[in-house]
Order: C-alpha cells, then sequence, then structure tokens
C-alpha cells in the first residue's frame, strides 16, 4: 500500500496555474525524486502536501487518510515532515536547541526531547557544532541542520526541497549519503532536487513536472531517456535541431 | 547566581524598616512596574507580538475590583481574580483577532492600541462605571479591602507580585512552552513545520499575559485610590508597561526587573527635580533620550549586555 496518494492536485494563483492535475503516489520506503525546471511548481506542491497551501481541487492521502485542510502542525504530528528551500534556522539558538523544538513534538519532557536532539544532531554530522548559535553557520552546515530538524519530529515521510542548492560537490557528497542513509533506516523521502546527479543516484523514481503537469515519470534512466523532459529543460530545438 | 538572587530578595524584605517613605514609594513603582513588565513579557517579549495596548488589561482589572467592591462589597483579593480573568478574556478576543488573521508587526501593535482606544472612550462615556470623573475609592485602611495604613503593606504586595510573576516566567522558560514561544520569535513558519500549534501556543501566551496585567489592575486602583480612563486605559500607560522589559531585555527572566530598577527611579528622580526647577515635562525627554540610546546601542537590552560583560571578565 502507498504511504502518499495525490491524485487531480490542483492549485491556481490568478491567472497561473501552478499545478494542474498532479497524480502521484509513493510507496513505503520509496525515495521519489520530483524535478522539473525552474517554475515548474515543485515548490507548490511542497506546500500543498505540507498543509502551508490548500489545494484548489485534488485529493491527499496520507497514511491512508484525506489530509486535505490539515494544518501544517497537524500534518507533523501525523509523520509528515519537510525541509524549507531557503533554510529557516531559529538564528538566536544553538544547534541543539534548534533541534529540540523539533523533538519537541515527540517528547513532552525537555530532558527527553534534549536528548534525542543530541542525537539526531551528531546523525547529520553536526555533533561539533552543537552549541554554536544557528545564525552563524555555513550554509552546508545550515542544510544539515533544517534535515536535522525535520528528522527530530520522526517522520514516516520526508519532504526534501533543495537539501542539495548552494553545497560544493564535497558537501553534496556527503548529504547523498546522508538522505541515502536515512532512507535505508525505512523512511519514505520525496526529494525536489536540481543537482541532477544527486536526484538520479538517489531516487528509485522520479517523476517530471513542467508547467504545473506532470511530463514524465519512471525509473531515472527512463526519465533521462525521455524527450519530453529533455524539451522541457534545454527547449524543443536541441530535440528537434533547426534545419540549416 | 542562586545566591544572589537570595542575597537580593533578602535585602528587599528588610529594607521597609530601614528606609524612609519615599523610598518605599518609589520602590513599590519599581516592583509594581517589574510585574506588569513581567507580564507583557510573556507575550511581548518570548512571543515577539509586540502588544501596545496592555493598558487595556489594567484597566479592566482595576475597574472590575473597584466595582465589585463598591456595588458588590466584594474583597478585592477575590475581585482581583475575577479582573484578572476579565482581562484575560479581552486577552483572548485580540488574540484570536490578531493571530488568527495573521496580523504581524505593527499591525498586531495596531489591534492592541484600538482596543485599549476602545475601552478608554467606553469607560469615559459611561456613567455606571464614573465616566470622565473616574471612580473613586474610599479610604477605609481595611486590609481586607485590600488598603494599607502602613505603606510597608502595599511594599509587600508589590514585591509579592513581582516575585510570583518571575516564577512564572522562569517556569515558562523551562518547559516546553517557552521553548516554543522563543522559537514562534524567530519563525514561526518554520514552528508550523516542525508541529508547533503557533496559534494555540500563541493565545496561551496572550491569555496568561493578559490575566497576569488583569491581576496588577487591582493593585493600582487600591494603591491610588483612583481610577482615570484616561491614566489607566491610556497609551502612556502602555508605553510604561513595555519599555521596561525592553530596556532591561525583552524574552529574558531579568529583563523586566533590571529594566524597571533603571527607569522607574529615573523618572520618579528627573520627576521630581525638573518639576522643582519648573521644568514640568523635561523628564520625559530625558526617558526619550534614554529610549533611543538603549535602542542603538544595547538593541537586546542591559540584561544581556550584563550577561555579556560577566562572561567576559573571566576569560
Amino acid at each position: 500500500m502507498s504511504l502518499l496518494d495525490v491524485s487531480a492536485l490542483t492549485k491556481r494563483f490568478g491567472g497561473l496555474l501552478a499545478v494542474n492535475g498532479l497524480d502521484l503516489s509513493l510507496a513505503k520506503g520509496e525515495m521519489l525524486g520530483l524535478i522539473g525546471p525552474n517554475g515548474a511548481g515543485k515548490t507548490t506542491v511542497f506546500n500543498l502536501l505540507s498543509g502551508f497551501l490548500s489545494p484548489d481541487r485534488g485529493e491527499i492521502r496520507f497514511g491512508g487518510r484525506n489530509v486535505v485542510g490539515l494544518k501544517p502542525h497537524e500534518l507533523c504530528r501525523l509523520g509528515m515532515a519537510r525541509t524549507f528551500q531557503i533554510v529557516r534556522p531559529f538564528p538566536q539558538l544553538s544547534v541543539v536547541d534548534n533541534v529540540k523544538v523539533a523533538a519537541l513534538a515527540r517528547h513532552s519532557g525537555m530532558a527527553q526531547a534534549l536528548d534525542s536532539a543530541r542525537a539526531v544532531v551528531e546523525r547529520v554530522g553536526l555533533g561539533a557544532r552543537a552549541e554554536a548559535r544557528a545564525g552563524g553557520l555555513t550554509l552546508a552546515d545550515r542544510k544539515r541542520l533544517e534535515l536535522a530538524r525535520a528528522l527530530a519530529t520522526e517522520p514516516s515521510l520526508l519532504l526534501l526541497d533543495e537539501v542539495m542548492a548552494g553545497l560544493n560537490a564535497t558537501e553534496i557528497d556527503a548529504m547523498v549519503r546522508l538522505v541515502a542513509g536515512i532512507n535505508a533506516e525505512g523512511i519514505s523521502v520525496l526529494l525536489i532536487e536540481h543537482n541532477m546527479r544527486a536526484v538520479m543516484s538517489l531516487s528509485h523514481r522520479i517523476v517530471v513536472l513542467s508547467f504545473g503537469e506532470k511530463i514524465s515519470s519512471g525509473t531515472p534512466r527512463e526519465v533521462a531517456a525521455d524527450r519530453r523532459v529533455v524539451e522541457a529543460y534545454l527547449g524543443e530545438e536541441y530535440v528537434h535541431p533547426p534545419q540549416a | 547566581m542562586k545566591l544572589l538572587i537570595l542575597l537580593a530578595v533578602a535585602i528587599l524584605a528588610v529594607l521597609p524598616w530601614f528606609a524612609g517613605s519615599y523610598l518605599i514609594t518609589v520602590m513599590i513603582f519599581i516592583f509594581f512596574y517589574a510585574y506588569l513588565g513581567q507580564a507583557w513579557n510573556i507575550v511581548g517579549g518570548y512571543a515577539g507580538q509586540l502588544s501596545a495596548g496592555h493598558a487595556a488589561f489594567v484597566g479592566i482589572g482595576g475597574y472590575a475590583a473597584a466595582l465589585l467592591s463598591a456595588h458588590a462589597g466584594l474583597s478585592p483579593w477575590i475581585g482581583m481574580w475575577i479582573g484578572g480573568a476579565l482581562a484575560a478574556v479581552l486577552g483572548a478576543v485580540i488574540g484570536y483577532l490578531g493571530f488568527r488573521f495573521g496580523l504581524r508587526g505593527f499591525y498586531f501593535v495596531l489591534l492592541t492600541v484600538a482596543f485599549a482606544e476602545i475601552c478608554r472612550v467606553i469607560a469615559l462615556n459611561v456613567d455606571a462605571v464614573g465616566g470622565a470623573l473616574g471612580l473613586y475609592i474610599t479610604f477605609t485602611g481595611n486590609p481586607r479591602q485590600f488598603q494599607f495604613q502602613d505603606n510597608r503593606a502595599y511594599y509587600y504586595v508589590a514585591l509579592a507580585l513581582m516575585l510570583l510573576a518571575t516564577a512564572v516566567v522562569r517556569a515558562i522558560e523551562r518547559h516546553r512552552f517557552g521553548a516554543y514561544l522563543t522559537a514562534i520569535r524567530q519563525d514561526e513558519s518554520a514552528c508550523e513545520a516542525l508541529g508547533v500549534d503557533t496559534l494555540r501556543v500563541k493565545m496561551q501566551a496572550m491569555v496568561l499575559s493578559s490575566f497576569l496585567t488583569g491581576v496588577g489592575g487591582t493593585f493600582y486602583a487600591f494603591y491610588l485610590f483612583s481610577l482615570q480612563p484616561n491614566a489607566v486605559f491610556g497609551i502612556p500607560l502602555s508605553v510604561e508597561i513595555i519599555i521596561r522589559p525592553i530596556v532591561g531585555g525583552a524574552g529574558t527572566v531579568m529583563g523586566p526587573i533590571l529594566g524597571s530598577f533603571i527607569l522607574s527611579p529615573l523618572a520618579e528622580i528627573s520627576r521630581t527635580y525638573f518639576a522643582q526647577g519648573g521644568w514640568n515635562g523635561l523628564h520625559l525627554i530625558v526617558y526619550g533620550v534614554l529610549l533611543i540610546a538603549v535602542v542603538l546601542f544595547l538593541p537586546q537590552g542591559a540584561y544581556p549586555a550584563l550577561l555579556r560583560l560577566a562572561r567576559r571578565r573571566p576569560a
């Protein structure tokens, strides 16, 4: 049975159809990549799934339950956690206190939440920076912190919005290993990613969005070979070179 | 630190037996404004929701206790809780309107000011609550009526209020509620994504804050023996409530107390000093200059700056 089932999901902003009739399903334990050119509607899909926006039409079933209309904090408690493309740490709190706020979703006592937060901070490789103020972290560390906070809410589904963006090659390799490890532990992942190397190596399946519509889906290999995808990314003339 | 606090409390506890009545009066105002500042600190400091209409809660609490005492013979010792509860109801209404409909920053400030002004205009125009003349409380000197012959009794009540509110804030800071408030102040959307019901948490902060402020209204009424709509519901009182925690350090346990120990004597001394020289109103300018200085040089308040100093010295 699938963990997440999205059907006919539609969101309009004024005259712009940001997401149009999207169908999507994600099996338990799966890592699904969501890719598409800039402005394709990927982040809007995340905002719809995580309750920050409400859809105009369509259904979202999470764990067999219709979750349209639930608030972000309710979805978090149900086990859906997200990161933000533009990271949003609590800048004046330390790394571990940032994660503690998230851990409090599962542990009501401050001591247990702190223990759990420390474990997650170690897990994402921020152990040495645990007591540093979040506002002073490098971008790579802030991305790890964003991931740590989402993990600390103990999700069954993790929505990752461009966790590789802005990282250098070494940092990307580390992040890929980290995300793969998290998925291997049984947490399902929906991954928005622009870094093709990362998304191709991580995803079991990939869904491609363009102008709010699904134009392709399949294994990374299938999607890479699909000319509609190449067209969407590189323009029509790349697929049909103009005759000289 | 613990020892230091115990020592300070001990000194404050025995002070009235060595101090003159003027100093006692100044101390009463220090404690009382520290108490109001501490109550405001919960929603304005920790949660970062800038209420600029907290005078409304003082007024509601004061009027409720005074009217219940005058017309129903109810002791203000009981009336103060009813006044607090009524203030909390108003706080819930303001909070719901502001938080549910996403009024942030300036818009929330305006909403809170508007409600305080509504209260002021109502109190000015409803004769049943004294109208423009205000409410006067007959002095009986009966402790059951929250009235004392000896100024020192007010001193201890005000001190107790300040310590009580401080204990409440300290407890908040150590629990989940406090962690959530601090996080909400820094990034509300991130909190929602992490499972925090921000509407509910902010409502709780607003209700608790307005309740405590309303309780303080009883002290105001029965210490000054009069309630004037322009004074208890006016913007100046709201500002007095806010600036102490801001100067001392909003969102810290000690901020409102430190701020009150800085500002209340300053206001008092400069008021009498300048008034003697025929410079009425100059103390407000001194106040203003100090506020600007704090905003410029100690944007997080005096207490965090003191902590930094104390940490630097041994290193």
